[in-house]
């Protein structure tokens, strides 16, 4: 269902359509053997090549490619056997050969899709095609009045640039589409997805129009680098060519940037001027031809992916769909819990599906609560995955109360200690044991002896409150369980 | 196909070469003459003729991902007309 | 001294292999013969310490035993390669006072093997043109002149210097580069031979690039056998060039059996153009008339598609250095024109005063060529055409082992007498076709004109085959037993 836009002369449809840079994860650049890291000195990850000096030749990175592929693969796309490098040809200062290497015409990967999930609702995106190329160097404008520097780090560097087909309706589904996507290239490794590092940028395609009728004319909003700018720039964007149209205007095709101090969109340059970028077949390169034999070898590295994990987890494990998703959001989430189950079923004995919804409440409410209190990401958890799972076992084998495992793992968000130690320390352990239960029980009952009269007369309810005196005088130590069975026993009697 | 002064001056901008508005009409002489000669390519019968990519018939080699290269910033910019600060200087550019 | 300047390349490797002389005494010839030759013009740079340095390298590596196979030759290098902190700049303004902190593949390969550098030649401005005109550093003269005649001979191109060089007599071979023409016409222009390999043969990282998909570096030299020695050390498979065949480099030398008994020659009707002067097509007789005589065995042969080969070469090479030449914009090296107008003004500035006429006009052409609704008529039409092109030799070669043309259309011409940017084009009629389909081609010298200018002759040879062009040169160059060498009136 897409979401309209009330205007003052009527509802609105938004469409969007994207463009995702990401950078593919490699030691060395698309096609040089210059490093590809992330902020080092100026100037000192670059190569001849990446510095465009005279008779410099590019070679490509076997690693980038075969990244492309798995990405495409894991976006269900196909893969074109042949594809071509051609030359983008554009002056800018921080683009040393005066010309971009890309693919045009026939792109490395072709049509694909994305499923994404907005309010409960899955809608399908499609992927126009996915293909390699050079990024630029980075141009520092605010270091000299009147001068402008620029580093050539990152010239070369390998980018995917993914696109979108335009298919949606609604800030939310563009949001949900880059965090989807994000996931997926997360999950095979092909981007490390740091957008503050700028290793996934979008350019987004945003225009409005009446339902039902043809496309609207588009604005680019360029390099919107987080999923909150990118729906702040759409609602922004869709806002300001619905009141450009309703007062009787119209949009011009033009590049705007995201201001995200202001929370605006503004056109880039006054007279944009007419692109012609001559591509033609890069004749440094010959076609890069891909072998059936050689993806099929690449498709058997992809992990299972989000979407088929989330319907594993509901399917063989019984989570919620909810528990699910959020445990397949991040790769590292889905690893931990994963982990978490595995050790428990060698530990416990017990079949995965019989401990995985307690796992799973668990992870997902207490673990990423606290983590999300304490700023914390699933990576640097105080509570490994190991700890998580000794203190999942130990609920199970009726060691300790859901109560105490929750005052314990309160300790160990706080020491990082192992779950048993800290039962040891405290005096944790459950009492399990069916005399020391009954003695209680007695006391309890001798103390109480008009409640016992009341219930014993009719008053079911105070059964309750015998449990809670017993736990009381055993600090809540007592196996629930045993409590229940001896008090109804005893209450009977 | 004839071109005139404004194209000459459209793609010597595409092409970044300042040309003095009296040097356009003799370079556009020039551009014409040479295009009109190279125009002889239409009388070709080209059709379902494949463009040639490459006279090499080979694999395109693909290089191993490791670091090889780079680690010299006095190089790179060692024949720069302006570096500051181990950056290339350009005038500025205004976005 | 100045007979250490009348051996060949050949001669001078094995005299110094035999110590009968040294490669600093033979280096001292060639710096002193280098610097009494100015009026030539044929150096953009002379470097004689780098020269005496590699000498007294070679010298102690011929002392040692482990002298490599061109210890202590001495050459000239093109100005297109890239040389180590000497400058390199492709004899254009744009480049100026650029000195790489690199070293090409090619020249790497020739000091590996022991060669001593002369120095830079100079060439037309980026390899573009066929008289060396063009050059920075001025206009490079023809050692050889008109017989009774004092006018200046341009000495072909773009390799100019280098076939000057090697014509004078002051170097005993240079490194040249031919994207459509630029090693054969300019040996043929100076009675020297040239070799451009096949095309992948030879690594192109580090030499600065004008058309790529045709720039292919080879030798110039006085004889066959030099030309052969030269391009075993030249060439080599290079992982940092995609283009670079991974092939094993055979010994060309040794290709020089002269039996070429049962080899069938080609001759291309096509190239029989009405305006080729009559000496030029009776020197194409002779030459068949030698190699039938050698027992070959020659087939007319037809190139169809020659005719367009110039008119296809003219769109993809400015194409494709239009893009090439817009990393000269003056940010990282050489010229910088800045009159404080901002980074697009800088740019059309440094562009407008470091390139050169012709260089200007091929990369206009190439914008052209490649811009939005244009490419496919223009640049898409010639690379269809190119397909063509190379499918006629691939047709020929089925039923021949070599091709045998003439290398120019005429002789040597005057400076500054061809201005006429078609004309000058028109000087690469008969060595663009192999270039466009990356053949092997040699041009060696096989008579002299009625003014007593050399003539070259030209062979062409499937890929990867230049052993044979090598074999059918070495039988042509016997029976042409070319001795002529002009009079060395520029010695000052």
């Amino acid at each position: 269902m897409a979401k309209l836009i009330e205007g003052a002369t009527g509802s609105w449809e938004v469409v969007i359509g994207m463009e995702v840079h990401a950078q593919v994860s490699s030691n060395a650049k698309l096609f040089s053997g210059a490093s590809a890291t992330y902020g080092a000195e100026p100037n000192s990850q670059v190569s001849f090549v990446d510095a465009a000096m005279p008779g410099m030749l590019p070679v490509i990175n076997e690693e980038c490619v075969r990244q492309a592929v798995r990405t495409g693969l894991a976006l269900g796309a196909q893969i074109n056997l042949y594809s071509v490098f051609d030359r983008k040809n554009y002056f800018y200062a921080d683009l040393p050969q005066g010309y971009q290497i890309s693919q045009f015409k026939h792109p490395i990967v072709g049509h694909g899709r994305i499923m994404i999930e907005v309010e409960g609702e899955t809608r399908e995106v499609g992927i126009t095609r996915l293909h390699l190329e050079q990024d630029a160097g980075k141009s520092l404008h605010d270091q000299h009045p009147s001068l402008t520097y620029v580093d050539l780090n990152r010239s070369g560097v390998a980018l995917m640039e993914i696109v979108s087909e335009p298919d949606m309706r609604s800030s939310e589904e563009a949001g949900a589409y880059l965090k989807k996507l994000r996931t997926i290239l997360r999950y095979i490794g092909s981007c490390d997805g740091n957008m503050e590092e700028g290793s996934m940028r979008a350019d987004v395609n945003v225009s409005v129009r009446r339902p039902g009728e043809p496309l609207g004319t588009r604005c680019e909003i360029k390099n919107v680098n987080s999923v909150r700018f990118l729906q702040q720039a759409i609602e922004y964007e869709a806002r300001r060519q619905i009141d450009i149209i309703e007062d009787g205007g119209k949009i011009d095709q033009e590049t705007r940037l995201f201001d995200a101090a202001k929370g605006e969109t503004r056109s880039m340059r006054s007279k944009e001027e007419a692109h012609d970028y001559r591509y033609f077949p890069d004749p440094d390169l010959m076609p890069l031809k891909l072998a059936q034999a050689w993806v099929d070898k690449v498709a058997k590295t992809l992990p299972e992916l989000p979407d088929a994990k989330r319907d594993r987890f509901v399917a063989d494990l019984g989570l919620t769909p909810y528990n699910a998703s959020v445990l397949v959001a991040e790769k590292e989430s889905a690893a931990y819990f994963e982990a978490v189950l595995a050790e428990l079923t060698a530990v416990s004995g017990k079949p995965a599906r019989e401990v995985a919804t307690q796992v799973a409440n668990w992870v997902v409410g207490d673990l990423f609560g606290a983590l999300n209190k304490a700023g914390k990401s699933i990576e640097n958890s105080p509570v490994s995955a190991h700890n998580f799972a000794q203190l999942q076992k130990l609920m199970v084998d009726g060691q300790i109360s859901g109560r105490i495992a929750k005052e314990v793992f309160e300790h160990m968000l706080a020491t990082g200690d192992e779950p048993a130690k800290i039962v040891a320390e405290k005096g944790l352990v459950q009492v399990s044991d069916s005399g020391a239960i009954a003695a209680i029980i007695d006391e309890v009952l001798a103390e109480n002896a008009d409640k016992v009269a009341e219930y014993r007369s009719g008053k079911d309810k105070l059964f309750g409150f015998f449990v809670g005196q017993v736990m009381k005088k055993t600090q809540g130590k007592a196996n629930p369980q045993l409590v229940n069975e001896a008090l109804k026993a005893k209450l009977s009697a | 196909m004839s071109i005139d002064l404004a194209t000459v001056r459209r793609i010597a901008h595409l092409a970044r070469i300042d040309i003095d508005d009296a040097a356009l009409a003799p370079m556009a002489g020039e551009l014409n003459q040479i295009l009109s000669w190279v125009e002889q390519l239409a009388q070709v019968n080209t059709d379902g003729v494949p463009p040639l990519t490459s006279v090499v018939d080979a694999e395109l080699p693909r290089r191993a991902d490791v670091v090889t290269d780079g680690g010299y910033p006095e190089d790179v910019l060692a024949n720069a007309p302006q570096a500051e600060h181990g950056f290339f200087a350009v005038p500025k550019v205004i976005e | 001294m100045s007979d250490f300047l009348a051996l060949t390349l050949a001669e001078a490797r094995d005299g110094l292999r035999r110590r009968d002389f040294t490669a600093r005494e033979l280096a001292d010839a060639y710096i002193e013969a280098m610097a009494a030759a100015r009026a030539l013009n044929a150096y953009c740079a002379e470097t004689p310490e780098q020269a005496l340095a590699m000498a007294a390298a070679a010298d102690q590596a011929l002392a040692a035993g482990n002298a490599g196979p061109l210890a202590g030759i001495p050459l000239g290098i093109k100005d297109l390669f890239c040389t180590k902190d000497v400058l390199s700049q492709a004899s254009s303004r744009i480049l100026e006072g650029f000195k790489p902190r690199y070293e090409s593949t090619v020249t790497a390969n020739l000091w590996r093997d022991g060669a001593v550098m002369l120095g830079k030649t100079a060439m037309d401005e980026f390899a573009m043109g066929s008289s060396t005109e063009t050059a920075v550093t001025g206009p490079v003269t023809n050692p050889w002149r008109g017989e009774g005649s004092n006018k200046n001979l341009v000495p072909g191109g773009s390799s100019g210097g280098s076939s000057a060089a090697v014509a004078a007599k002051i170097a005993l071979g240079a490194t040249g580069t031919d994207t459509g023409g630029s090693i054969r016409q300019p040996a043929a222009f100076t009675g020297t031979v040239g070799i451009k390999p096949t095309y992948g043969r030879c690594s192109r990282w580090g030499i600065i690039a004008f058309a790529s998909s045709l720039d292919q570096a080879g030798p110039i030299a006085r004889t066959v056998r030099d030309a052969a020695i030269l391009l075993k050390s030249m060439a080599g498979h290079d992982p940092k060039d995609s283009t670079s065949i991974n092939a094993p480099v055979p010994d060309f030398e040794a290709a020089l059996s002269g039996d070429i008994r049962g080899l069938k020659v080609g001759i291309p009707k096509e190239y029989h153009t009405t305006q080729m002067p009559a000496e030029i097509e009776a020197l194409w007789q002779q030459g068949i008339a030698w190699l039938k005589d050698a027992g070959a065995k020659i087939v007319d042969v037809s190139l169809p598609h020659t005719q367009y080969a110039l008119a296809t070469y003219y769109i993809v090479a400015p194409a494709e250095a239009s893009s090439n030449l817009a990393r000269y914009d003056g940010v990282r090296y050489g010229l910088r024109v800045n009159n404080g107008g901002g980074l697009n003004d800088m740019y059309a500035k440094t562009r407008a005063a470091g390139f050169g006429k012709e260089v200007k006009r091929r990369i206009l052409i190439g914008t052209y060529v490649l811009s939005a609704g244009y490419y496919d008529a223009y640049y898409l039409k010639a690379q269809q055409v190119r397909t063509l092109i190379a499918r006629d030799f691939t047709e020929a070669f089925k039923t021949v082992d070599v091709l045998l043309t003439p290398t120019a259309p005429s002789s040597a011409f005057g400076i500054g007498e061809t201005t006429d940017p078609i004309a000058m084009y028109l000087n690469d009629v008969f060595t663009v076709p192999a270039s466009l389909a990356g053949l092997p081609a040699m041009s060696l010298p096989a008579g002299l004109d009625k003014a007593g200018l050399p003539l070259g002759l030209q062979l062409i040879g499937k890929v990867l085959d230049e052993e044979t062009v090598i074999k059918v040169g070495g039988v042509i160059e016997r029976a042409a037993g070319f001795a002529a060498a002009p009079k060395p009136w520029w010695r000052s």
